[in-house]
């Protein structure tokens, strides 16, 4: 088994901002999914969500807010599952709730850092 | 109570206090000491009370007879009240007075230092779980073995070798540091967790032998939980579980031991007081902003003690697995888990998860996915409880089986 990085991206313009039943309900499918990965016994690290706002550090000083300038969707969060390949890994991302916002999930392997 | 059944009584109830004290005092590796002293007492109690009747105070004739044959021991042992804590050397010249603390604080004080020895991590927890009956709870090698379902030899070398162990590595008796306290109670809730399922889980058909050691555990549990240092959280939430589960002791057995499953259960067969002694620790435990699996198992188990389905009902249920599951994984919270999901979702999403989950060697996964496919797919149901009953292997899981099979197919 190895370890793959989901990222989630979205663009948090067009993110409904909901009632508070509409958030538990969107709290729910993302329980109800990586509950259903949890539950395969492939859930590395549920890993967290990120806000919105952040900034961008380029050379010479220059400190942007971003990243979002050129690109509309941004890192909403991550997680780490366990997978015997990328396709395999690919499938668990198939059921993201945040797929259903108009979002995207980007499965990377992880090379570990061997000491 | 009559004096042949009050001194096993006692010796139930009062032997491990004032082993616990004199272990304390004397430091683990004098442990038999402490025992031979408390022995001897019972056997002069058992001699005396026999020939001149019960004393007034049975407890305290003990306690003091105890300290008595203590300080004569030590008396006449001077080289060993030398090797043992300053306290008592320095008092060594007057060991008439020597003071031996059989208090309820200092009772309760020592047995709290001696859950902590006992669920020591140098031991495996099959070890300390035995330790802990053996020590703590003042049971016998052979009351042991019938509880575990072993043989007495079994036990006996698995405590020799847990107590070998404790005196090598020089397990102190005292009551734990905060820090120590941190870093080690989740080892202690844990053994005591898995000294409550021992006996609520058991295949063993003596319940009250079980009841027993549930009971035991809960002891322990509350001793914990009494104590200000030791009453974190976390050993609420636990105790909270042990309180939700026994609240169902008397209607998942039948007479003969069977279990008789949830949906079959004697609602009023239910103790309502254990239900809100539970609801209690629970409170308690959501102090503070630790959420562990203890609070997650003693939230599933509350709504265990409400019979009526109802969408908040399993929806919670479903959800305090889903956060179990993130924080350890187990096939039981996995299959149970996907039961939930049957009963939120629907037994479609529900059969899709299940599939998913893999865990085709155990009989529990194709009683639920034979649960699942029942109203669904008949004989798709029947094939997955024929295959559980061929994986399972108690007598008591495949009479169950054998009989949904028969519902199944009536």
């Amino acid at each position: 088994m190895k370890d793959f990085l989901l990222v989630f991206r979205m663009d948090y313009d067009t993110m409904p901002k909901g009632s508070p039943e509409e958030m538990q309900a969107r709290t729910k499918t993302w329980m109800d999914w990586i509950g259903g990965i949890a539950a395969q016994n492939k859930l590395t690290d549920r890993g967290n969500r990120l806000f919105p706002t952040g900034k961008v550090v380029k050379p010479g000083k220059v400190i942007t807010d971003g990243p979002y300038t050129e690109i509309k969707e941004s890192i909403a969060g991550y997680s780490i599952v366990k997978a015997g390949s990328i396709e395999e890994a690919t499938e668990l991302a198939e059921g993201c709730p945040v797929l259903k916002l108009g979002g995207n999930v980007e499965v990377r392997e992880i090379s570990v850092l061997v000491n | 109570m009559q004096q042949k059944e009050l001194i096993p009584h006692l010796f139930r109830t009062e032997y491990r206090k004032i082993v616990s004290v004199l272990c304390k005092l004397f430091g683990i590796e004098h442990i038999e000491v402490a025992e031979d002293l408390v022995s001897d007492t019972f056997l002069l109690a058992s001699e005396l009370w026999g020939l001149k009747g019960l004393p007034e105070n049975p407890p305290a004739w003990l306690y003091t007879v105890a300290k008595n044959k203590t300080r004569d021991y030590l008396k006449h042992n001077s080289l060993f009240a030398q090797k043992i804590s300053k306290e008592i050397t320095y008092h060594e010249a007057y060991s008439d007075e020597l003071d031996i603390d059989l208090s309820v604080k200092n009772i309760n004080d020592s047995q709290l230092a001696m859950i902590f020895v006992v669920c020591h991590p140098c031991n495996p927890p099959e070890v300390q779980i035995g330790l802990a009956l053996n020590l703590v709870c003042g049971f016998g090698a052979d009351e042991i073995a019938s509880a575990l379902l072993t043989n007495k030899e079994v036990i006996y070398k698995r405590l020799q070798r847990g107590r070998e162990r404790l005196k090598r590595e020089k397990i102190k008796i005292e009551s734990p540091s905060l820090s120590e306290i941190n870093e080690r109670l989740p080892a202690v809730l844990t053994s005591l967790y898995l000294l409550f399922n021992e006996g609520y889980y058991s295949a063993n058909k003596d319940i009250i032998l079980r009841k027993d050691l549930c009971l035991e555990a809960m002891r322990l549990t509350c001793l914990l939980v009494e104590n200000e240092q030791t009453s974190k959280p976390s050993a609420n939430a636990l105790l909270a579980l042990m309180c939700f589960h026994s609240s169902r002791f008397d209607a998942r057995l039948n007479p003969g031991g069977d279990v008789i499953l949830y949906q079959d259960q004697d609602t009023a067969l239910w103790d309502q007081d254990l239900i809100a002694k539970g609801e209690y620790f629970l409170n308690q435990a959501s102090h503070g902003n630790e959420l562990t699996k203890f609070h997650l198992e003693a939230g599933i188990a509350y709504w265990h003690t409400i019979k009526a389905d109802s969408y908040e009902k399993w929806e919670s249920i479903l959800q305090l697995y889903n956060q179990l599951l993130l924080i350890e994984y187990s096939p039981v919270a996995a299959l149970n888990r996907t039961y939930a999901l049957a009963k939120v979702n629907g037994k479609m999403e529900a059969i899709t998860e299940a599939e998913k989950i893999n865990l085709s060697g155990n009989h529990l996964y194709h009683s639920l996915l034979g649960e699942l496919y029942l109203g669904i797919d008949g004989p798709k149901a029947v094939a997955h409880l024929e295959t559980a009953w061929k994986l399972a292997k108690s007598k008591a899981d495949k009479t169950l089986i054998s009989n949904k099979i028969l519902a199944c197919k009536s």
